[in-house]
């Protein structure tokens, strides 16, 4: 250690970016052209799947900033995509207002419920937040398959009057729906890179590290996870009034189904990488990968979907981005602060 | 002048372990106290009941004048406390500097460009420069005691508590340390300091306490304390009576072994 006099402070910069990250952001947006040029190159039957690729993204980046970085390792978050969904169906339904109206409306609604919601669980901690999240999430297909007006078990589905209103084409329809789920990956993205860098984004990665620590440095650990779990559900009933709004039909099964949107979302995160931006898109990719090619082997896909856990999980425990990031350093989002002393 | 810090009945247990019992103390604007006690006394436990990770049984403490009792640990910390752990907590998947710009951004509420300063300045006093962009998790034991006190440093604390930074320290780094605790006093900073190194706390601290079964057994200046014939039955097994006879019999430079 060197004691240095108090007059003579060193002269600093910090930045975010380093050369990795200039690398990353460069190879994100070209992929990003490629992506939003989609619907002038891609069929039909390809930008449904890619629409369905940018909702896992965002749904992932969303559930990985509540259990990788905020400690809530919620599996209920079903909740909030069915939720979405219902909304955006009955506002479009009884209101006559075009339905992409619905889609901020959806978030709305999700992150109001999410704030009673996330009172009570915090009462809870860590399995016993877990098993009660699950818990609350199961209250909601109960609950919609008792509403006749949402048509019950058998649910509801938009009629082609109300379809048309979004765009009279069929082409410039599934081409703004295809925008829509890229916009909301990338604007989650976006949102989750914007505040990580904040210092919020600070307490965040601190409480995901050493909650004793972050609650002795003046960290309100119990406020930063509140308004987390709401703005998470905000977005993920936004994402949710999208994935339906592309399947034209909601059931409280598919709507409120924890394999879909829960579990499917767990493995795609934990194999990413749980705890860093990459991770969810890394893991979506490696998801439908597999889900494309094994799509014809019924029940195998299952078992090889495990197969592949169990292998990460042992070889990479911090999933294929954490493995990737600790070897070689490499980052895509400018999030570390790095100082270098002038003098 | 109103003391900083002020405890008053202070207790707690964990079932049938009482680690504070019935605990006064007063702490001086400025003060260096110094806190000894065997193993499993219950220092590290009356820093989680100051700091507020710990809650209390019975008792009240205040800092600078205000009842801080049922406040909870964040905003204690905001209010000027720091504090070193005896076992690191850092930050690891952060950098250095980020971990001691987060407890800057937080516990004082800075602006973000005097955080940076502030760790910066920080990190250059506690030796910590080279390593300011290395993740936490990958530094050895005594880079972590380090930025235990780098973090706390940079919260520009009231109070400033220590969980045995010296331990494991090398004779030279151990000089270095006393001097650069003896620099932070100097700005005003009010401290207590737990430490088993005897040598770099009597350098450093203007009172003595120790800590054993709950209670304190001495309060004194640091010679005396550790000469005090309860302290040398606790440290070496010797009842107090005849240890008292043998500091009568005038025995110098008996120091207590750590």
């Amino acid at each position: 250690m060197t004691v240095l006099e108090a007059s003579s402070p060193r002269a600093i910069s910090v930045r975010f970016s380093n050369r990795s990250s200039r690398i990353g952001m460069l190879v994100v947006a070209v992929a990003l052209l490629f992506c939003a040029t989609a619907p002038l190159w891609a069929d039909r039957s390809s930008l449904r799947l890619y629409g369905e690729i940018y909702t896992y993204v965002a749904l992932a980046s969303l559930w990985n900033l509540l259990a990788g970085y905020a400690g809530l390792v919620s599996v209920g978050q079903q909740a909030f995509v069915g939720l979405g969904g219902y909304v955006l169906f009955l506002l479009a339904l009884n209101s006559g207002l075009n339905p992409l109206i619905g889609i901020p409306i959806a978030g709305l609604v999700s992150g109001l419920i999410a704030i009673p919601i996330i009172f009570v669980l915090l009462r809870l901690r860590g399995a016993y937040f877990t098993i009660g999240s699950w818990v609350v999430a199961e209250i909601f297909p109960q609950v919609f398959q008792q509403i006749p007006a949402v048509g019950g078990a058998s649910g509801i589905s938009l009629p082609a009057a109300v379809v048309k209103s979004i765009a009279a084409s069929r082409d410039t329809r599934e081409w703004l729906i295809y925008w829509l789920a890229l916009a909301m990956a990338v604007l989650t993205i976006g949102a989750i890179v914007a505040l990580l860098r904040t210092r919020w984004g600070l307490a965040l990665a601190a409480i995901r590290d050493n909650e004793l620590a972050a609650r002795s440095n003046g960290m309100d650990v119990n406020r930063t996870r509140v308004v987390v779990f709401v703005a998470a559900a905000v977005a993920t009933g936004m994402v949710g009034s999208l994935i339906f709004l592309q399947k034209l039909t909601v059931t409280p099964v598919a709507a409120f189904s924890i394999n879909d949107w829960t579990v499917n979302i767990i493995f795609i995160t934990v194999i990413g990488g749980i705890g860093r931006v990459e991770g969810p898109v890394i893991g979506t990719a490696v998801f439908f990968l597999l889900r494309q090619f094994l799509a014809d082997f019924g029940s195998i896909y299952i078992i090889v979907l495990g197969v592949v856990a169990i292998a990460i999980m042992l070889k990479a425990p911090r999933g294929l981005w954490g493995f990737l990031a600790d070897r070689y350093g490499w980052q895509v989002f400018p999030l570390t602060r790095r100082v270098v002393f002038r003098n | 002048m109103a003391p900083i810090l002020s405890l008053r009945g202070v207790s707690r247990s964990f079932g049938a372990v009482v680690v504070a019992r019935d605990l006064d103390l007063d702490l001086a604007e400025g003060e260096a106290l110094g806190m000894l006690g065997p193993n499993g006394a219950g220092k590290s436990t009356l820093f989680g009941l100051i700091t507020g990770t710990l809650s209390l049984n019975s008792g009240t403490i205040s800092f600078g004048g205000q009842d801080i009792t049922h406040i909870p640990a964040a905003q204690r910390s905001r209010l000027g406390m720091a504090r070193s752990f005896q076992v690191p907590q850092p930050f690891s998947g952060m950098t250095v500097f980020e971990n001691c710009v987060a407890a800057g951004a937080f516990a004082r509420n800075q602006a973000e460009r005097a955080v940076y300063e502030r760790a910066a300045y920080v990190l250059d006093q506690c030796g910590l420069t080279a390593k300011a962009n290395v993740k936490a998790g990958t530094l050895t034991l005594l880079d972590r005691k380090r930025l235990e006190l780098a973090r706390a440093l940079t919260t520009r604390p009231r109070l400033l508590l220590l969980d045995e930074v010296a331990g494991g320290l090398s004779e030279p780094e151990c000089a270095i340390l006393i001097e650069l605790i003896k620099d932070i006093r100097t700005t005003g900073v009010s401290l207590i300091w737990i430490e088993h190194v005897i040598h770099a706390l009597v350098a450093v601290v203007d009172r003595v306490v120790v800590l054993a079964g709950g209670v304190f057994i001495a309060d004194d200046t640091p010679q005396r304390a550790i000469q005090h014939p309860k302290v040398v039955e606790v440290y070496m097994g010797i009842p107090a009576s005849e240890a008292a006879e043998t500091a009568a019999a005038g025995s110098e430079g008996r120091h207590v072994p750590a």
